[in-house]
């Protein structure tokens, strides 16, 4: 009992130091969640799931660093013990039963350990709870087009923005898109994935979220924002020549402006609203 | 008297028409340090390209035109990963030291069927012909297989059009042919060709390892020639087995190829096991500690090595209780691969240890190693891949395990045998300046791609958003410093090549206790007239 928390006190301790040092602190949003520059760990968390991540690989971080730290003492320790000089006769051991049990045993348990808590957050992430809207994102070569099949079922393409556009836009170059979803903080978003004609993968850091946009299959999977600002995000899935262009822009706005940009898009998109596979069509003649 | 009877081939005969396990051995070699060469020539024009923002390097070989040069990074990304795998690492391990060393090892005077270990290598030229051609013709809109070197469909079929891809497909045919052959092999050679009194239980660890690897390269290779014949088919004879429009599904190709890819890390990795085994040993002055359970541990790895496969795939969707068994599953790997690590050091304690250029490789190796699997374990989560598949995170881990694991193992083994190999021994000032140069480089290179991928930096992008600048400069910083590294091993080669000094026949002394030392160096054209008796 007092061994545990003993253990758990260390393990705060250093959970705490990673955080810090790591740059995975959890400073004041600044509203702009990207990458920054010589950035160490994650990005800044702004989804439960993400500060579950988070937190849990700092706790799988410590197991590598002590493992990693304490095979590299023990060479350490052999070479200054057992070299040539310090000891000419080698002895003749080749067999120690309790400790090959012990060395075996002991991972296992390691192992156990990091187990519980990685089905925790492994169900956490995958079970998805009722959601408040639904956003459908499509991958294509080489942009997204998002769809709000419940807020009046209008889509639009959101396609990377120049370097001299994003630049003007105000917006990190390769990150930056000409439209963007806008979605409600602290409400739960249901995101369906799919592709039209490569692999593509939806990925947003922040929200600890990334799952492949397949053609043929439709993938689930959902996010809660917590705090307003402009996430980014790639896509992640090579799909061809222009795989590191197009990003993925998420704007979590309060429900008041998120209702007011509804309205607005509605009016905007309404040419979208059903033909979008027509659409989509149009811009990709069949090649052959 | 008797096996000279017919004479030594010589010429151009005794090479193209090798039946010798020997000759065999240092074509592969020579084969795989000529294709790593371009695989590591690949690489640094990659890391040229990321060194800096924006696409400013590869345009150079587009002519500037900087559409074609996104196109050829990718090209690059494929090609590396392809000659790396295919043509580096396997035929360095398996076909070099494995042709070399299991018969010597065994007591058996060649391999079971040295016809068809002729026709193995031979193809591989063909092999890597094909994939180098295919850089040059149409691929999609521009010339080459951009598609990684995964060919995941739906890009590797309605995404690359043209001809590229169907000649690396045929490349992977080729290759894989050679590998099942060099299996078959293999397998009759140790099971049937034992010298007196070499049972199982007493056969060197290098060769447990070879007989574990070339069971998984048995039993995955044929998934993998299946795959990429449907994606032949669908291709060009219009099925659509990966077409979800026809019916078909683009996951299964990624079940199916991840079935043989994973199977396939551990086809790399296991034969710089049981070299660092003897490496370690002999260098300890000691035999190695727990050699039962060192074998097992192998064939532990290679079993759990099948059926753990879907862990590249957690982002595709799958239902949650599959992510949650090959979570299990994959953590399950980190036992039999601690028992290594902790047998290694085990054996060197209390041992008289000195430090040759072979050991400093397999003792970076060991710990090197031992980084690339504690990120291994972090990876296995599927929870928390969610984060890391596809970034750079994944990038510098397999490249621990492999650049750093396999690689040190190759090296490792080629100063340890090179003696017995050519007879003349290896520069040790400059063998030991190799080592340092390539310890620093790939760590200098790998270890800041981990602040890469936790960032979120995407793998096989050829351009990347200005935060990721200042790693990805270090890190092609440390490509430069390994790159240097590499033209001293070359040097040390030549310098090798040109030694006018002879080794004798146990060139590491007490021990080095297997079959191969009590040889010459290098060895009889035909070892083993009169069978060794083990006791």
């Amino acid at each position: 009992m007092s061994l545990n928390k003993i253990f758990s006190k260390v393990m705060v301790c250093a959970v705490t130091f990673l955080f810090t040092s790591l740059g995975s602190s959890l400073a004041l949003a600044d509203g702009v969640y990207k990458a920054k520059p010589g950035q160490l760990g994650f990005m800044e968390p702004a989804t439960e799931v993400m500060r579950d991540i988070v937190s849990f690989h700092d706790y799988l971080l410590i197991m590598c660093i002590v493992v990693s730290l304490f095979v590299m003492v023990l060479m350490i320790y052999i070479f200054i013990k057992f070299n040539a000089k310090a000891n000419p006769t080698p002895s003749k051991t080749t067999h120690h039963t309790g400790l090959e049990v012990v060395w075996t045993i002991v991972p296992i348990i390691i192992l156990l350990v990091i187990a519980v808590p990685s089905f925790k957050l492994l169900y956490l992430q995958d079970v998805i709870p009722k959601s408040d809207l639904t956003i459908k994102a499509i991958g294509n070569q080489w942009y997204w087009t998002y769809e709000y099949p419940d807020h009046g079922d209008f889509s639009f393409d959101s396609v990377m923005l120049s370097d001299e556009e994003a630049a003007a836009a105000g917006h990190p170059r390769l990150l930056g898109t000409d439209t963007h979803i806008v979605v409600p903080v602290n409400k739960t978003v249901r995101m369906l994935i799919t592709a039209n004609d490569v692999i593509h993968a939806w990925a947003m850091p922040a929200f600890g979220m990334k799952i492949d946009a397949v053609p043929g299959k439709l993938n689930e999977t959902w996010f809660k924002a917590e705090r307003e600002g402009m996430y980014y995000g790639q896509c992640s899935e090579l799909c061809g020549k222009d795989h590191g262009y197009m990003p993925i822009m998420v704007e979590v706005v309060s429900e008041e402006k998120y209702n007011a940009w509804i309205a607005k898009a509605r009016e905007e998109y309404a040419a979208n609203k059903t033909d979008n596979l027509t659409r989509i069509a149009a811009a990709h003649p069949v090649q052959q | 008297m008797s096996s000279e009877a017919h004479g030594i081939p010589t010429g151009w005969r005794r090479w193209v028409l090798s039946t010798n396990h020997k000759d065999i051995g240092t074509m592969y070699l020579i084969f795989a340090i000529l294709a790593g060469i371009i695989g590591g020539a690949f690489s640094g024009l990659m890391r040229g390209e990321l060194m800096e923002p924006g696409i400013n390097f590869l345009t150079s070989f587009t002519g500037g035109d900087v559409e074609a040069a996104k196109h050829f990074f990718n090209v690059l990304i494929t090609g590396h990963g392809l000659i790396m795998v295919f043509f580096m690492v396997m035929p360095a391990l398996i076909g070099g030291f494995g042709n070399w060393f299991v018969p010597i090892m065994i007591g058996a005077p060649d391999m079971a069927f040295p016809r068809m270990n002729n026709i193995s290598f031979w193809l591989l030229p063909a092999a890597i012909g094909l994939l180098v051609l295919s850089v040059f013709i149409e691929g999609s809109t521009y010339p080459g297989v951009g598609a990684g070197w995964t060919v995941y469909a739906p890009l590797s079929t309605s995404g690359h059009s043209g001809p590229a891809m169907d000649l690396a497909i045929f490349s992977l045919h080729l290759a894989g042919a050679s590998s099942i052959m060099g299996a078959i092999n293999f397998i009759c050679t140790i099971f049937n060709m034992r010298a007196p009194g070499m049972t199982l239980h007493k056969m060197p660890l290098f060769v447990w390892s070879v007989l574990v690897t070339v069971f998984l390269l048995l039993l995955s290779l044929p998934v993998l020639a299946g795959a990429i014949t449907m994606l032949l088919t669908d291709r060009n004879f219009g099925t659509s087995f990966f077409d979800a429009a026809g019916g078909g599904d683009p996951i299964l190709y990624q079940h199916l190829f991840w079935f043989f890819g994973h199977p396939e890390v551990y086809i790399l990795i296991l034969p710089g096991f049981g070299l660092v085994s003897h490496i370690i040993s002999t260098f300890s002055r000691k035999p190695i500690f727990g050699y039962l359970g060192m074998a097992y541990a192998m064939v532990a790895i290679g079993v759990v090595g099948f059926i753990v496969w879907a862990h590249h795939m957690y982002t595709v969707g799958m239902d949650v209780d599959t992510k949650a068994y090959f979570t299990a599953a994959t953590m399950v790997i980190a036992v039999p691969t601690g028992i290594k690590i902790f047998s290694w050091l085990a054996t060197m304690w209390g041992g008289s240890i000195r430090f040759e250029t072979p050991m400093l490789f397999a003792l970076g190796m060991i710990f090197l190693f031992t980084i690339g699997g504690v990120t291994g374990v972090v990876l296995a989560n599927a929870g928390v891949d969610t984060a890391m598949h596809d970034t750079y995170y994944v990038v510098a881990h397999f490249h621990y395990t492999m650049s750093m694991g396999a690689l040190f193992s190759m090296f490792a083994g080629w100063y340890y045998w090179i003696g017995k190999i050519s007879g003349k021994p290896y520069p040790d000032m400059v063998s030991k300046i190799h080592f340092w140069l390539t310890f620093i480089g790939v760590n200098v290179i790998f270890f800041p791609q981990h602040f890469l991928g936790l960032a979120g930096m995407p793998r096989r992008i050829p351009d990347y958003p200005d935060a990721y600048h200042y790693w990805n400069y270090v890190s092609t910083v440390g490509y430069m410093i390994t790159g240097v590294g590499t033209l001293v091993f070359l040097l040390g080669v030549f310098m090798t090549m040109r030694s006018k000094e002879r080794v004798g026949d146990n060139q590491w002394g007490e021990g080095a206790t297997t079959l191969e030392w009590t040889l010459s160096s290098p060895p009889p054209f035909h070892q083993f007239n009169e069978l060794p008796r083990i006791k």
